[in-house]
């Protein structure tokens, strides 16, 4: 049985990305007991599955590394991998959080040598890569994933090749009888940092996502740069690994769209414009992008950024949504259809990889949040009063770039810790 | 040749055209709406073969360009597919903008000359409202004569078959040429209309009025 102490004076974070990280640190560093819950079985969330952040384009394994290391410094701090909200019910100072927690079957003997994937065959799609790669059934989710402990795919169990796994194991880490544990916490103040989910790209059916393959997100396309990544580090394009040396950018694929998402997913424009130096990077000045937009919003200090990408001769604006994208069937470039706004002309333009601006939406859906909080109609976390002890942090409240997602789970920590205060009646 | 109204909008709107079409075109509200983002313009089918696509139009409006907008064969071109409203991301209403648009430039007295959407769209108006029935055989043989005897006696030739066929199958009749069937209650037709046409007239006028 997991054993965890919890009581009205606990703060519970549920989600262990940047901001779910970031709360739990920052209310245990003021001398609170927290427990971080987390759906996968590592921390990180989908920052760890960036390649560099923007605007200064650094590596995220950095911060990631400092943020480990101030967990393993805390010991009011408890992180559950693997574990699901199923239930929450009490008021302000007085909750009641029923976790699932599915079974990792590997216990925290694991030293990571990884003599249990050797003796593993059979391979599932990679999460991690958005599903653009394999992974084995008995994996380490990624290079970076904290605990840095091995995973054995449910899928697998029952299998000889499970067995085989635990049989290879040096340390007594593998143990293929773990089950489905449910626990009650209790908790003064829960904090919601479930962040967010790309937008589905097959519904936005003008752009092909479905039927293209040299049609991507922007996430996806992170995963490409990644030397861990399905590709090894390469920019090659889906459809026959050419070098994708002419990309396409389209803003706002799904965002500021009534028939899609309505708000705007404020990271898309950065991230883009980001993306533009990693076709530099590879290529240099072989490498050409082009971004089509609405309008580009690069806000306050990122506008440097903006002014810098702008300055590339290798990189173009057209001002424009696209309107369509069709196939070359002969070459599989993609070729984009629309009309430029600035002078009215009609385009049809070849390229040989289109990375769709998919925006953000939150990742669960809290209309039907077993007790009573605000929501907004896209669906994120307003701070309202009536929320009582439970506030949102990072993308749960609104789309964010990491900069503000961290600074917004630092404020959520702080109500947190005000909450579980008063409940100790200091 | 222009109208006695479209004086008095000249007078009243002096230089402000989207107050112009906000307050008297069909869903011309919307047009302060539009983003630029160009969805509509390469979604139209019929896109190559505009004048202006319709994101352009309403820049023009916006930019106060009167005589080009009202002028223009544009809006005229509009085929109703509603691809450009699908996709519209604030779902402007871009079809009836473009028909608003064609009615206040025909009614301003700005269209297009020759220009054939309209043309039949008279003809279909002036065959409507004359037995409150549509007459299918005058309309059809109206819209192959328009552009002269000559052209006309060649185009009917050409549909002969369809004619028959249509005959045959009981959807035409050629004893429509006398006459042709219509509204029971005829003068209660043409009183309805006369009517609906003073409700517009002393709407137009309400417009126009210096205030």
């Amino acid at each position: 049985m997991t054993d965890v102490v919890a009581t009205n004076q606990t703060i519970i974070v549920v989600g262990g990305g940047i901001s779910g990280m970031t709360a739990a640190l920052e209310a245990t560093e003021t001398g609170k007991q927290v427990i971080l819950l987390e759906k996968r079985p590592y921390l990180g969330g989908r920052v760890s599955q960036l390649y560099k952040y923007f605007p200064k384009m650094c590596h995220p394994t950095c911060g990631q590394e400092i943020n480990q290391r101030r967990i393993k410094m805390n010991q009011n701090l408890t992180v559950l991998t693997q574990a699901e909200v199923a239930n929450i019910s009490g008021n302000t100072g007085d909750y009641t959080v029923s976790v699932t927690l599915t079974p990792r079957y590997v216990n925290n003997h694991c030293t990571a040598c990884g003599e249990c994937a050797k003796a593993a065959t059979t391979e599932f799609d990679d999460e991690f890569n958005y599903n653009m790669g394999k992974r084995k059934g008995v994996y380490l989710p990624n290079a970076m994933a904290f605990p840095q402990h091995y995973v054995i795919d449910q899928r697998l169990i029952g299998t000889a090749e499970a067995d085989a796994a635990k049989a290879a194991c040096k340390y007594g880490a593998i143990d293929l009888d773990q089950q489905v544990e449910t626990l009650d916490l209790k908790a003064g103040a829960v904090i919601f940092a479930t962040g967010w989910k790309p937008y589905d790209a097959n519904k936005i059916q003008p752009y092909g996502y479905d039927r293209f393959a040299n049609v991507i997100t922007n996430v996806e396309f992170e995963r490409l740069m990644d030397p861990h990544g399905p590709t090894g580090g390469k920019l090659l394009r889906p459809s026959d690994g050419k070098e994708a040396k002419n990309v396409a950018f389209i803003q706002c694929a799904g965002s500021r769209d009534k028939n899609h998402l309505a708000h705007c997913s404020r990271i898309c424009c950065m991230a883009s414009l980001k993306q533009t130096n990693y076709v530099q990077e590879k290529f240099g000045d072989d490498g050409k992008s082009t971004i089509y937009y609405i309008d580009m919003r690069a806000i306050d200090r990122f506008d440097d950024f903006y002014q810098k990408v702008q300055d590339n001769p290798n990189v173009s604006f057209i001002k424009s949504k696209v309107a369509k994208v069709e196939e070359d069937k002969a070459s599989g470039n993609p070729v984009l259809h629309g009309v430029d706004t600035e002078g009215y002309k009609r385009y049809a333009n070849q390229h040989d990889l289109v990375v769709l601006a998919t925006g953000m939406e939150p990742s669960v859906d809290f209309k039907g949040f077993p007790v009573k909080i605000m929501v907004n109609d896209e669906g994120f976390i307003e701070q309202d009063d009536s929320n009582g002890g439970i506030f949102a942090a990072g993308v749960a409240s609104d789309a964010l770039d990491v900069n503000r997602a961290v600074q917004h789970a630092t404020a959520a920590a702080l109500r947190a810790v005000q909450v579980v205060n008063q409940v100790a009646g200091a | 040749m222009t109208t006695a109204v479209n004086q008095a909008m000249v007078e009243k709107y002096k230089g402000n055209f989207l107050k112009e079409v906000t307050d008297n075109v069909e869903e011309g509200s919307w047009v302060k709406m539009c983003m630029q983002c160009g969805v509509c313009s390469g979604s139209c089918p019929l896109g190559p073969h505009w004048d202006h696509p319709p994101q352009e139009l309403f820049m023009m409006i916006r930019a106060n360009k009167r005589e080009e907008v009202l002028s223009s064969t544009s809006m005229w071109m509009c085929t109703s597919c509603y691809n450009c409203v699908a996709r519209c991301p604030r779902g402007l209403p871009i079809t009836h903008i473009m028909h608003g648009l064609a009615h206040y430039s025909k009614r301003m007295g700005m269209k297009p000359k020759h220009q054939p959407t309209e043309q039949f769209g008279q003809m279909f108006w002036d065959n409507l409202t004359k037995k409150g029935r549509v007459n299918e055989l005058k309309l059809g043989l109206g819209l192959y004569f328009k552009d002269g005897f000559a052209e006309g006696v060649k185009v009917s030739m050409g549909k002969q078959k369809l004619g028959l066929n249509m005959m045959k199958a009981k959807r035409m009749s050629p004893m429509e040429m006398l006459g042709g069937h219509g509204v029971k209650d005829l003068s209660g037709f043409h009183a309805m209309l006369k009517k609906a046409e003073e409700l517009e007239a002393a709407r137009v006028g309400e417009n126009t009025d210096a205030k």
